[in-house]
């Protein structure tokens, strides 16, 4: 039984190609959902991949998160199915209430491109299941909202609870605590500003970003119950990065 | 029903970041406006909204200001101004400017 991977696109949405590309490297069926069909099918997990949904009016995700199919997604969700959000998709995601804080513009007021470091944060969570906790993963940003912010109550409870997902080794937009990716309490929904698809081959600098994506194919697989999802995420401490040193 | 006017003044929350009002007030002592502080950027929504009276229109567009325009997390949402709305431009007869061109014109 194969694990399959819905994308969802959003009018302005512009990563969803790469990433269902991405999502069947990481050994998926990657299925095309369309933001105005109230259901996400029969899919195993759900991704809201990058762009800018409605325009970004207004604020990222404001308007995408009223979308039919955030009704179908908020639901899988509450049932326990592995839902990620990549950079406005995790913008649509605190939106939507289904994440907690907010995006807020880079400290620099910049659009920040470029390749980071991420250091696994925690294994609580569907995206590193598997994935050792300190490992570093090379992976690129591309954002302009990506400072993330919340309530010290939410911050206190989100590092207590190991909700912290990834964290960036240099911050690179002013997020607090250095964070990059959070995760729900039940770790099932998890939202990242860094783009794992566009780590996915050698000829991109990096395929860091499978290790990611193979730990959410991983955990959608054990969850449909059929256990062969795939490696999550691979053996610690074996690089995958093609990057050169 | 009255038709109208409602102003929404959407503000960053106390104690959370603004790095848009920052940079304006950086600024600022270059231009001379060493007597002006605090600089905070937001956003203004104006609205028209049917409402059988002023009351309800508030009440309308504070439950659309919390739903849709402002995010809770990191912003405040303020109705600042609501009154009665003036005729609407799109319906207005031409004949107030003068000479007329068939109805429904416009570039």
């Amino acid at each position: 039984m194969s694990v399959t991977v819905g994308v969802v696109t959003f009018p302005g949405t512009n990563c969803d190609h790469d990433t269902m590309e991405a999502v069947e490297r990481a050994g998926a069926r990657a299925e095309p959902l369309w933001h105005g069909t109230a259901s996400v099918g029969q899919v195993d997990a759900v991704v809201l991949p990058g762009g800018f949904a409605h325009g970004d009016y207004l604020r990222p995700g404001a308007i995408a998160r009223f979308s039919p199919v955030m009704g179908a997604v908020a639901d899988f969700a509450a049932s326990g199915g592995p839902v990620v959000g990549i950079c406005n998709g995790f913008q649509v995601l605190t939106e939507a209430g289904l994440l907690p804080g907010a995006l807020q513009k880079n400290r620099a007021l910049r659009f920040v491109c470029a390749p980071v470091d991420l250091q696994v944060a925690s294994d609580r969570s569907v995206l590193t299941a598997g994935v050792e906790v300190g490992r570093v993963l090379r992976v690129p940003i591309a954002h302009f909202l990506g400072n993330y912010t919340c309530d010290e109550r939410t911050l206190a409870e989100l590092r207590a609870e190991g909700r912290v997902v990834l964290r960036y080794v240099e911050n690179p937009n002013g997020s607090v605590d250095d964070i990059a990716g959070v995760c729900n309490a039940a770790g099932n929904v998890v939202g990242l500003m860094p783009h794992p698809e566009r780590a996915s081959d050698p000829l991109l600098g990096s395929t860091d970003g499978l290790v990611l994506l193979r730990a959410l194919v991983g955990s959608a697989g054990r969850r449909a119950g059929g256990g062969d999802g795939g490696p999550a995420g691979g053996p610690p401490g074996v690089s995958e990065s093609a990057r050169t040193a | 029903m009255g038709r109208y006017e409602v102003l929404v003044e959407v503000r960053l929350r106390p104690g959370i970041a603004d790095p848009q009002g920052a940079t304006v007030e950086r600024a600022l002592p270059a231009l001379g406006f060493d007597a002006v502080h605090r600089v905070r950027v937001g956003k203004a929504v104006r609205v028209e909204v049917e409402a059988p009276d002023e009351d309800a229109a508030r009440s309308l567009t504070a439950d659309l200001a919390a739903r849709l325009l402002s995010n809770p997390v990191i912003e405040d949402a303020e109705i600042v101004t609501c009154r009665p709305a003036g005729p609407d431009p799109r319906q207005l007869p031409q004949a107030a400017t003068g000479s007329a061109p068939a109805a429904g014109g416009g570039a």
